[in-house]
């Protein structure tokens, strides 16, 4: 029982984390390998409004993900438009960014080993125990937890409901088409990389708040919320979310039965099983 | 042969013989760095045989390195060292094989996503393994193999790597990975078994790089899995051949070269940034030179050449 409880707490997070790369990747059409570098970035900056100014993580949340958000849409106008400009087809287009992407990655990790240092961090915030159940929980997953529901009910009301999440489905399906009808596309497709980095960022100030972190974990996080995505399909973001909860369990089950130290293993194995007999994902309906 | 290829015999030759010689010459500083070009070379080149015609990028060579490495350190109070190192490629080959068959078959930015953490992945089961079954984290490799033996012998895999990466360009496999490369579907629609095509280049190229870690083994006295499966050489690996340029078999050469020798300084003055200046790197190579340094050196000639034809006319 507590292993399902944990996961789903840790499952509400992961969801959060693979939905901003889904923006990136299934709306967007980059691959950023840099994902996991930019939730380690909101989790540092999570660490550093609590440890310099005492500020909620809660409350710094909402200096966190603007602030991501302005950066990755440079990241996107700067960097990216030039790759997608240049590219003659989506396959280069796609080796490109990878590239692109895999290189900023690097540079995230050493500036943000150059600023903080090396070495591992973590804070106490809300640690008190819980009860839920007839058994305690720390009330800093529980937080972390609601944080996320909120995130994915905005997004989802906001993406199904408004005008603006019209356009941005619209050049998720077609992004040739979705320019005949009037659609800014290139605006879009910056506004749903920019989006996706700051749903990133947030979801790493809400993990810092139970998870110790370091400068080069990262990309544990990256391969996480590709693993989720593609279990989930590509375009459908309730997939997505089922996945999350399963990833976080089985890695809580793996963690608390067998070793802590195998959670991507665990991972990884359901990367596996995926590929071989779902390529398209859980939910998905083609494969891209 | 094309009559250009019989004319290019004797220089390699020459190249190889007086590369061969350097360990008579110096056993110290630039033994040691021959070395890390020996090897980033061989594990360069193979890496391009499969991802420069079909520009899937592995990011697993670390892994494939690593399981090398392993193997001979595991094995080495059993069985007779040339032995390891034929059974590395082997296992190199069947990790390969299977990684292959399990992402080759779908699009590409599976394979990419898969290969990316599949160091990581072996690494945190070797590191469980040593850790439930026995109680220390590594193993030594003790044997009286000498680094000049490591470089003649890395120099010799060289050689058969240029040799077969020489002999499937002109295959009908280098040839149908071409066509891959430049459109898939078209490809598929010629009748070429696209899967088996790759799945057959990631094997050569996974094996010559599982032979190249167990090959080094003997230069560490100690392995453990961080060390054998450090990331950095997936990455360093990828950064050089695209340095170098992957539209040529000789190309990432032309990257490893000066790579490691910038590296070597770096990593001396600069310790705590070289992340950094490898991201860096990284992004200048993919904005400034996509070719790489060939492609570079191409552009130019091509351009003075018609330059000097426009003056005759």
């Amino acid at each position: 029982m507590d292993i399902v409880v944990i996961g789903l707490l840790l499952g509400g997070t992961y969801a959060l984390i693979a939905i901003g790369l889904q923006l990136q990747y299934g709306v967007a059409r980059i691959m950023n390998l840099a994902n996991g570098e930019l939730l380690v970035a909101g989790s540092f900056g999570a660490f550093w409004f609590f440890s310099s100014a005492q500020l909620s993580p809660l409350l710094s949340l909402f200096i966190v993900t603007p602030l991501a958000f302005v950066f990755n849409w440079l990241i996107y106008q700067y960097l990216i438009r030039p790759l997608v400009r240049r590219a003659k087809n989506r396959g280069q287009l796609e080796v490109d960014s990878i590239l692109a992407t895999f290189g900023l990655s690097f540079i995230f990790v050493g500036l943000m080993t150059a600023i903080f240092g090396g070495e591992y961090f973590s804070y106490s915030y809300l640690e008190q125990p819980f009860n839920l159940l007839n058994q305690s929980y720390g009330l800093n997953r529980i937080a972390a937890f609601l944080v996320s529901v909120v995130f994915c009910v905005a997004l989802y009301i906001w993406i199904n409901r408004t005008q603006t999440g019209l356009t941005l489905r619209a050049v998720a399906v077609a992004p040739e088409s979705a320019g005949l009808v009037g659609i800014n596309v290139p605006n879009t497709l910056a506004l749903a990389f920019a989006l996706g980095g700051a749903v990133t960022a947030a979801g790493g100030a809400s993990l810092s708040m139970f998870l110790t972190f370091d400068a080069s974990v990262g990309v544990i996080f990256t391969m996480k919320a590709l693993i989720i995505v593609i279990m989930g399909g590509v375009r459908a973001i309730n997939g997505v979310i089922i996945s999350a909860f399963i990833l976080g369990f089985v890695e809580t089950a793996v963690a608390t039965l067998i070793d802590p130290g195998l959670t991507l293993a665990a991972a990884y194995l359901l990367f596996i099983f995926i590929l071989l007999f779902k390529p398209q994902g859980l939910f998905g309906g083609h494969a891209s | 042969m094309t009559k250009r290829e019989k004319r290019s015999i004797i220089p390699v030759f020459l190249i190889f013989a007086s590369a061969a010689l350097i360990p008579l010459v110096d056993t110290g500083y630039w033994l040691s760095i021959s070395i890390s070009v020996v090897m980033y070379t061989v594990l360069a080149t193979s890496w391009t045989l499969f991802s420069g015609p079909t520009h899937y990028i592995s990011l697993a060579t670390a892994a494939f390195f690593g399981i090398g490495m392993y193997t001979v350190a595991g094995g080495l109070e059993l069985l007779p060292f040339p032995f390891l190192v034929f059974l590395a490629g082997i296992i190199g080959a069947i990790l390969a094989a299977v990684i292959g068959l399990a992402t080759l078959r779908l699009s590409g930015v599976y394979f990419v996503i898969f290969t990316l953490g599949l160091a990581e992945f072996i690494r945190q089961i070797f590191t469980w393994v040593q850790t439930t079954m026995g109680t220390s984290s590594g193993l030594y490799v003790l044997t009286d193999i000498t680094e000049s033996i490591i470089f003649w012998e890395l120099l010799a895999l060289a050689m058969l790597v240029f040799g077969l990466g020489w002999w499937i360009g002109r295959s009908r496999l280098g040839f149908a990975l071409r066509i891959i490369g430049n459109d898939e579907i078209v490809a598929a629609h010629c009748g070429i078994n696209t899967a088996r095509a790759k799945i057959v280049l990631f094997i050569v190229s996974g094996s010559i790089a599982s032979v190249t870690g167990a090959l080094l083994s003997p230069r560490w006295t100690y392995v453990e899995p961080g060390i054998a499966f450090s990331p950095m050489i997936s990455f360093q690996v990828v950064i050089m051949a695209l340095l170098g340029g992957t539209h040529r078999l000789w190309g990432p050469l032309l990257g490893v070269i000066p790579f490691t020798l910038l590296w070597d300084v770096i990593s001396t003055f600069f310790p705590n940034q070289t992340t950094l200046l490898l991201g860096i790197s990284f992004l200048l190579i993919v904005y400034l030179i996509p070719n790489g340094i060939v492609g570079l050196v191409e552009k130019i000639y091509s351009n003075w050449i018609s330059g000097n034809r426009e003056q005759f006319n």
